[in-house]
């Protein structure tokens, strides 16, 4: 019955977005080209640099191939980010729209799961997209990479249960600078750039534990085809964070709007 | 469900915000078909109590049953049979008129092709046809309360609740949204509105509850509340700047069946005011005016709380 429920609501939620960004295809179309950029100008640019670098299995790739998949990563981030932070609270706060859907029979977590699965299939178009140009300019030397795409999915379902939670959090605008600044942190410091062992030891425990590196190094394994039994301990870490944050984002957006 | 069968019953519901009591404590039955009324001034509780029947807000305390069903335990079922107009619009300003009512009708997991055929009746219903495919934020703050109306009306609910309605409507604006919660109530749908007009509340309501500070101060037919708080006509008198109006007040006491000193006139509660208007006369008062109109609900809030409920 509730099962039934949450999916008439978050369905709805869904398909309330669809109608209003169907018309907006270019702004929809635009959140797919800033990762792209990020490939030719970090990838190319760095990677004459660099040259090549060591896997943690001892092959040796060219830079490109090792930051392609951190750059998919970052940009499942990015674009759940996007939607559920700033999208988000502006319907929370300015738009009054869920107190208008709470009068209905949709419930919190109908609300919650609406906005998370749009987000999704918005990033998972994008994750698409950009997985399809990697593999055409030779970047996924592996065929484990068809798996990077629900990879994609998991990594954008769990930062957009994650933001949605801080969006409960947020008081004010002001408070966008802390997102802003925490993503950009995760951005540079996720094993992004260099491999892990590059950092000293207390560096490392602190990389371990944002979500962004769980997300990269599964990535990273799927695409270069160092794939082991160790890659679902990412799952499970990204799973576990975005179970979570689910919960308190529901339980936070009900008391909030159904006081 | 038999066809006078209560529709909400509340007993002892109290909702509290920290250490502020919203509602304190009120009882109510609303039966099946009628138009029940909540007047009360700013903060008198309308909105929290009907919060609370919409099954959006959790009482702090009391007991509150909607269709039969306990508010607290079976929010979602009821709200899927509940109709609300909140006091704010909270239209969806990204979707057009017609998307605002289609995608409305989705939360309540109506099928696309009935809600079609809804969106486009409910719109003639509020005669917002010609408006369907402009955005919400250019249309007049009349025409966003009846799309608000319209769309409460999707899901052919058996209650609808109405949170001062036309609050901010020109005249002939809240004349049409009367008229169409008259049709609603002839189709058999339960009414449930708030507001702080007293003459709304006598044309529209069949029973209502005067509300003041959380509580529940009078209740009955707008007709009962008159008979039994008021007279059939007030007669207004106004004087000039300073006049001593508590002195004026006295003399005339024996003359009504009550007098009330306004900050700036005097009411005298009679029933019937030609007859007074020459004994005024005889005791050498000057007002400047002199208006006899027929007793309201205003002089019922009045005479119950010692307050004027716009001022
Ligand atoms: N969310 C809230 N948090 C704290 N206090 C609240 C909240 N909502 C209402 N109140 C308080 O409860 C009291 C009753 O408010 P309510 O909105 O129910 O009044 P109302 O009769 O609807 O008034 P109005 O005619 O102005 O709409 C007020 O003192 C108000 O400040
Ligand atoms: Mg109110």
């Amino acid at each position: 019955m509730w099962v039934s429920r949450i999916a008439t609501g978050s369905g709805a939620v869904l398909e309330r977005n669809y109608m209003v960004h169907r018309r907006g295809l270019i702004a929809f179309l635009s959140g797919f080209c800033e990762p792209v950029f990020f490939l030719f100008s970090l990838g190319m640019g760095m990677g004459a640099l660099v040259g090549h670098i060591t896997l943690p299995d001892g092959r040796v790739v060219e830079y490109a191939v090792f930051v392609a998949p951190a750059m998919l990563a970052v940009s499942a981030m990015n674009g759940a980010v996007a939607e559920c932070v700033f999208n988000v609270y502006s319907k929370l706060k300015y738009m009054k729209l869920y107190d208008a859907v709470l009068n209905t029979p949709v419930t919190p977590m109908g609300i919650v799961l609406g906005e998370i699965a749009w987000a999704l299939l918005r990033g998972g178009i994008y994750g698409a997209a950009f997985l399809a140009l990697m593999a055409l300019m030779g970047l996924t030397p592996s065929a484990w990479a068809f798996l990077a795409l629900p990879g994609v999915v998991l990594i954008g379902w769990t930062f957009a249960a994650l933001s949605m939670a801080g969006t409960t959090f947020i008081r004010s605008w002001q408070d966008y600078d802390v997102v802003a600044t925490l993503s950009f942190l995760m951005f540079m410091f996720s094993a992004t750039f260099t491999p892990l062992e590059t950092y000293p030891e207390w560096v490392q425990l602190l990389i371990q534990a944002t979500p962004l590196y769980h997300g990269v190094t599964l990535l990273r394994g799927l695409t270069t085809g160092a794939v082991s039994f160790g890659l679902l301990i990412h799952v499970a870490y990204l799973i576990a964070v975005a179970v979570v944050s689910l919960i308190v984002t529901a339980y936070r957006m009900g008391r909030a709007l159904q006081r | 469900m038999s066809p006078d069968a209560t529709m909400i019953i509340a007993r002892g519901l109290t909702k509290r915000f920290e250490d502020r009591v919203a509602v304190a404590g009120i009882d109510i039955d609303v039966r099946a078909g009628e138009i029940f009324g909540f007047l009360g001034p700013n903060g008198a509780g309308k909105s929290s109590t009907m919060r609370m029947i919409g099954c959006v807000s959790p009482p702090s305390g009391g007991t509150l049953r909607i269709l039969g069903m306990d508010a607290h335990r079976e929010g979602p079922a009821i709200r899927a049979r509940l109709g609300v107009v909140p006091q704010e619009d909270q239209l969806d300003w990204e979707l057009t008129v017609r998307e605002n009512l289609l995608v409305y009708a989705r939360y309540f997991g109506i099928s696309r092709s009935v809600a079609r055929r809804r969106a486009d009746e409910l719109l003639e219903f509020v005669q917002l046809a010609d408006r369907a495919n402009e955005k919400v934020d250019a249309l007049s703050g009349g025409m966003r309360r009846r799309l608000t109306i319209a769309r409460a009306l999707v899901n052919e609910p058996r209650i609808v609740l109405l949170d001062e309605p036309t609050t901010g409507l020109d005249p002939q604006a809240r004349h049409l949204v009367w008229e169409r919660l008259f049709r609603l109530k002839q189709r058999g749908v339960t009414l449930v509105l708030t507001t702080h007009y007293m003459d709304e509340a006598e044309q529209l309501c069949d029973r209502l509850v005067v509300m003041d500070g959380g509580s529940i101060v009078a209740e009955g037919s707008p007709r009962e509340l008159l008979e039994r708080y008021c007279t059939r006509e007030v007669v207004e008198l106004r004087f000039g700047l300073d006049a001593p109006l508590a002195e004026l007040a006295d003399k005339v006491t024996d003359l009504a069946e009550r007098v009330e000193v306004l900050p700036d006139r005097l009411l005298l509660y009679v029933p019937d005011g030609d007859t007074t208007l020459p004994a005024l006369h005889d005791r050498n008062l000057t007002p400047t005016s002199v208006l006899v109109r027929r007793g309201t609900l205003e002089d019922v809030f009045l005479h119950l709380t010692g307050r004027t409920l716009v001022d």
